[in-house]
């Protein structure tokens, strides 16, 4: 094995052809550039629906029903959960348990005009104390007892009539938003809270939608599942509040990860064939030196090794500049419906040290693939008609 | 007729690169085609609609429903041919995998509203008289194998319990644009069912259709059913069919704009690929520009013969995606089944296809034809030697 070509003559390759290089890495770096984008969607969609849950909260909603708002728990239910010996209590000595009603409500968005489902939850003191990731950052609590409602931040900033100060009727009555809560990123900054009671009667319910209660010691959560599901009484499903929300990433996620990696898949087949051209140019251009580097003692294997570094090079430079480009989406968030729950829900792009490798992984593939064959036809030439090309 | 000789010689002068370029440009514009197309069918519930049906539902959200003793109410309202009942039922067959629509109707005046959706005489009666009885599209039928006379189960998420359907009717639609994916039981079975087990929930739809006997008056209808329930327990939203199914597409926007994006950045990244063919290209060949120039040919025929080979390579490229885009686009909506239950190649999407192709020849073009036209003589001859 002879010695290998230095990396500082094939780096300078890519600079002697400028515009060429800028143009084939640019077609991958916008490649790379909808890759990372697409998985950090579905990153930061499944983020918000995991940190929503609390590992030792447990959600009961009726049997098959999927979502709470389309689950029913009656109040002779209710009670029968709320029996349960293994639920927490606050210092106060008060059960952790909330049962609550759960709909959804249509409003405008603020930019469009266009109208959205957005959940609207009944909530107790007990509701909010399970869900100590909730803060009021702006105006006060609703008093329980009245129409004053309180409202997450992604719908106060992103809806009509949800901020501070104004009022949103529906179901014959007018509510005012008299705070503003963060949930720290979570799903809950895309709900509006309410008094549960008042709920209630506003919407003609008799019943909840569902149940949360804390454990007191979360590694029973088998057990108490078990008993829940076995009561004859009951017609009930329990699930980890974290696997619950988790649950309804799913099938957004995949949506969003299967749709994009295709779509990237099939445009870094464009990219590619722009490596390669770029490479066969680049091999066409130099077989003199090519020679040169052969006569010189260079092995076959050093060549091939020369041009298909150059190609990862190009890869990488493409992969950088795509990941710079796609970490700026960090700052953006987008607001949907997601169609698992069929409600708005906001979430951001999520940059996660794993899509930062899969990103330069698929940027070096491509150089990679596109690299390889000019690279084994500079290796494979004579010396003698290498040179004598020139 | 030389100069057409002379681009296509020039065009095949680097056989591989040229070829290259173009399967470049083929898996580019297919792409882009396939992506319009999935934007497309997005749309295609709102495009089918008729402007001569409304839709009432209930004013808060689609979550609530509205009494039934409003369907009279709507029947007298002046303009209003028909009403008929639907319920969106949402139950899961086999698997939650395998979603498609489920809707109760009240047929037979929901089949009546709806003509697009053909069914033969026999299969009418059978599905009217049989109470447990379903008809479902053809699409629908072909994706699980079903045959008139199979029982059909759904598990109801919103309506407890299993349910069994005996499928009496395949339905086929009136043209390519008409949803055959959907599935249709009678709605007093379900009605019937809740009467039994939850009282409370009984008697209420999910959306009154409404027929109209002047498509010019939806407007003025639509005023008048919702100013009929104004300030009774449950408020009601009327508005055109069109406008109802938009508002599903709305939801789902920001997803359909990335798409939208997305279709145009494989647009750039092709641009970039060919631009950097076409820099190479006119490069290696200034002393021939350069000949040709000292013949006497002036600078705008050297940029011409850029330009046309530029457009002869991304052309070629483009006629090819769009005959495979047609192949593509109905092995993915096989593959797909019911979740696009709409996906046809419209001929806009072709023409954009073929517009694209078109701007992406011509920017590649613009800088080595600038670029070869201000060659100076003397400096493209030197450049040979």
């Amino acid at each position: 094995m002879s010695m290998a070509i230095p990396v500082n003559y094939i780096a300078r390759n890519l600079v002697a052809r400028r515009l060429t290089t800028i143009l084939t890495a640019g077609g991958m770096a916008l490649v790379v550039y909808v890759f990372a984008t697409v998985l950090m969607l579905a990153a930061g969609l499944q983020r918000t629906l995991v940190s929503t849950g609390q590992d030792d909260n447990v959600v009961v909603i009726r049997r098959g029903s999927q979502t709470e708002v389309q689950s029913g728990v009656d109040r002779t239910q209710a009670g029968v959960i709320e029996s349960l010996p293994d639920i927490a209590t606050d210092a106060g000595g008060r059960r952790l348990i909330s049962k609550e009603p759960v709909v959804l409500i249509n409003l405008a968005k603020r930019s469009t005009g266009k109208s959205a489902n957005v959940v609207i939850r009944g909530v107790t003191p007990q509701g909010l104390e399970l869900r100590p990731q909730v803060r009021i950052v702006e105006g006060r609590m609703f008093r329980p007892g009245t129409s004053e409602v309180i409202a997450g931040k992604s719908i106060a900033a992103g809806f009509r009539g949800a901020g501070l100060g104004e009022t949103l009727r529906f179901a014959s009555r007018d509510w005012t938003v008299v705070g503003v809560f963060d949930a720290g990123r979570t799903g809950f900054d895309s709900e509006i809270w309410g008094d549960a009671e008042q709920l209630l009667q506003a919407f003609r319910r008799t019943g909840f939608s569902s149940v949360i209660f804390k454990l007191v010691d979360a590694e029973r959560f088998e057990a108490i599942k078990q008993d829940l599901e076995n009561d004859p009484r009951l017609t009930v499903e329990a699930k980890r509040e974290q696997r619950f929300y988790a649950d309804q990433s799913e099938s957004l996620a995949k949506f969003i990860t299967y749709l994009g990696t295709s779509i990237s898949v099939i445009f870094s087949i464009g990219a590619i064939i722009g490596a390669m051209i770029t490479m066969y140019a680049s091999v066409a251009s130099r077989v003199a030196e090519i020679g040169t580097l052969r006569a010189l003692g260079f092995s076959r294997a050093a060549i091939l090794t020369a041009f298909l570094g150059e190609s990862l090079l190009l890869g990488l430079l493409g992969g950088i500049v795509g990941l710079i480009a796609a970490s700026f989406m960090q700052a953006l968030s987008i607001s949907t419906t997601n169609f698992q729950t069929f409600a708005e829900l906001a979430f951001s792009f999520t940059l996660t040290p794993s899509i930062v490798f899969a990103s330069l992984g698929f940027a070096l593939a491509m150089g990679f693939v596109g690299g390889f064959l000019p690279a084994a036809r500079a290796a494979r030439m004579k010396i003698v008609d290498a040179l004598r090309a020139a | 007729m030389y100069i057409v000789l002379l681009v296509l010689k020039n065009a095949l002068r680097h056989k591989l690169r040229t070829i290259l370029t173009i399967v470049g440009i083929v898996v580019a514009i297919t792409a882009f085609g396939l992506l319009r197309t999935i934007v497309d069918a997005w749309y295609a519930g709102a495009n089918a609609s008729s402007s001569a049906r409304l839709v009432t539902r209930n004013a808060v959200s689609l979550v609530f429903s509205m009494p039934l003793t409003y369907e009279q109410k709507i029947r007298q309202v002046p303009g209003v041919a028909s009403v008929a009942l639907a319920n969106w039922f949402g139950g899961v067959y086999v698997s939650e995998r395998n979603f498609f629509p489920q809707f109760a109707i009240s047929a037979p005046a929901y089949l009546d509203m709806y003509p697009e959706f053909i069914l033969t005489p026999e299969e009418r009666k059978a599905f009217l008289a049989d109470r447990t009885g379903a008809i479902a599209g053809r699409k629908l039928a072909d994706q699980y194998g079903w045959k008139i006379g199979d029982q059909i189960p759904l598990r109801g998420t919103i309506f407890p319990g299993t349910w069994t359907f005996t499928l009496r009717g395949i339905y086929d639609g009136a043209d390519k644009g008409t949803d055959q994916s959907t599935f249709f039981f009678h709605w007093d079975y379900l009605n019937e069912t809740m009467k039994k087990q939850f009282p409370r929930r009984a008697d209420q739809t999910g959306v009154f259709v409404v027929q109209l006997k002047d498509p010019q008056q939806a407007a003025e209808v639509s005023e008048a059913i919702d100013a009929t329930f104004k300030n009774s327990l449950a408020e009601t939203l009327t508005e055109t069919e069109k406008a109802f199914q938009l508002g599903f597409v709305a939801m789902t926007e920001a997803i359909l704009l990335a798409i939208q994006a997305v279709s145009f950045v494989v647009i750039v990244i092709i641009m970039a690929v060919m631009a950097n063919t076409m820099a190479m290209t006119a490069r290696e060949r200034y002393g021939e520009y350069a000949t040709l120039k000292a013949l006497g040919f002036g600078k705008g025929f050297v940029a011409l013969m850029i330009f046309a080979e530029s457009f002869a390579i991304a052309l070629a490229g483009g006629a090819a995606a769009v005959a495979l885009t047609f192949p593509l686009a109905r092995a993915f909506a096989d593959a797909m089944g019911s979740l696009f239950p709409i996906f046809f190649v419209s001929e806009d999407t072709v023409i954009m296809q073929l517009g694209a192709a078109i701007l992406v020849g011509f920017v590649a073009a613009c800088v080595p034809a600038w670029k070869a036209a201000r060659v100076r003589i003397v400096d493209g001859l030197r450049a040979v030697a």
